[in-house]
């Protein structure tokens, strides 16, 4: 079976995150006082091929903890739906370079 | 002795790390592609600073990968002094070389300016010969430099005394003025549990003469080379802090 995952990879809290608070100046100044605190992550899409949710569901956790997140500061979220790898946007199947 | 300097793609302090060894020492070094897989021949590993792999994902996540990474391995697991500089520190954390992460600077700016650091142990190759409290004058360029660790590694660190240096003022005080990115504790550099790996976001190798604004960089690149030599590498005529 083939799997989409996506996944989110967040300071942990407490982590200090400048960006986050770069967007938070940016949105108080377009007027939006009442935003208390804004943090800012980074989202992944990737497909897999796993024979269950389950086994799926580890193989995730593993990227996560090995590559896709470093542990050390940041924590992450994951879901997982079935569905096919789509095709590349607008790439040729052949003929390529 | 041979000094292996280790370029990934996106490396831009290799040929300054070798300048600084070969031109500021006297020393034998070379530039080792990253797909090299054996740094045996070698008696020091330097990790130079750069945006290895674009920094994609995180710095030096991608470049933990690369096939020099286990020779890099292999070389601190037998002692050899290990050398990262500024990218080469993001990637010794990211490897787990090295303990804790480099983070994105408090102040949000990519610093480019003149630092004081105070060597805080003289207790790894790389400053085994420049007295403790010793205040060297070195430059940074990053924007990713804050050094983070949780409570416990930092407590850790601390008390094995793994900070190699701490960003201060010319006094040698530690203050927050004089901490350029917002690192806990103002760490600038830490080393491994045996003090072989040491990793610190300064750059030593782009303050190996007075002409570039300071020399005492060398003061760390001879102290390193020096136990990985069996014949003395002497540093003539300088004083810690010029």
């Amino acid at each position: 079976m083939q799997w989409r995952a996506d996944v989110a990879v967040m300071l942990k809290p407490g982590v200090n995150d400048p960006q986050g608070l770069a967007v938070r100046d940016g949105l108080h100044r377009l007027g939006y006082a009442h935003v208390q605190d804004v943090r800012v992550g980074r989202y992944i899409q990737l497909w897999l091929e796993a024979d269950s949710e389950t086994e799926a569901t580890a193989q995730v956790e593993a990227m996560c903890q090995q590559l896709l997140a470093n542990p050390v500061i940041e924590q992450f979220w994951f879901s997982l739906t079935a569905q096919p790898v789509p095709a590349p946007n607008g790439t040729p199947r052949s003929g390529g370079a | 002795m041979r000094v292996a300097v280790v370029t990934f793609p996106g490396s831009n302090g290799d040929y300054d790390a070798l300048c600084a060894v070969r031109d500021g020492l006297g020393v034998h070094a070379e530039l080792v592609w990253h797909t090299t897989t054996d740094l045996s021949d070698y008696d020091a590993v330097i990790l130079p600073g750069g945006f290895s792999y674009g920094d994609y994902l995180r710095a030096g996540a991608i470049a933990r990968f690369a096939p020099v990474m286990d020779a890099v391995r292999a070389a601190a697991a037998v002692g050899k002094p290990v050398l990262g500089i500024c990218n080469g520190f993001q990637i010794l954390t990211e490897a787990g070389l090295l303990p804790g992460a480099l983070l994105r600077n408090v102040n949000r700016a990519f610093v480019c300016d003149w630092v004081w650091v105070r060597v805080e142990t003289s207790r790894t190759p790389w400053t085994s010969t420049i007295p403790e409290g010793t205040v060297l004058r070195l430059p940074i360029a990053h924007g990713e430099g804050r050094y983070y660790a949780d409570p416990a590694t930092l407590a850790a660190l601390e008390r094995d005394r793994c900070v190699v240096f701490r960003y201060v003022d010319a006094l040698g005080n530690v203050t927050e003025a004089a901490n350029p990115n917002g690192s806990l504790g103002n760490i600038a550099g830490v080393c491994n549990a045996a003090g072989t790996v040491v990793g610190l976001m300064p750059h030593p190798e782009r303050a190996y003469d007075a002409l570039l604004g300071s020399a005492s960089g060398l003061l760390i690149l001879a102290a390193g080379l020096n136990v990985a030599s069996a014949r003395p590498v002497v540093v003539s005529g300088l004083e810690a802090g010029q």
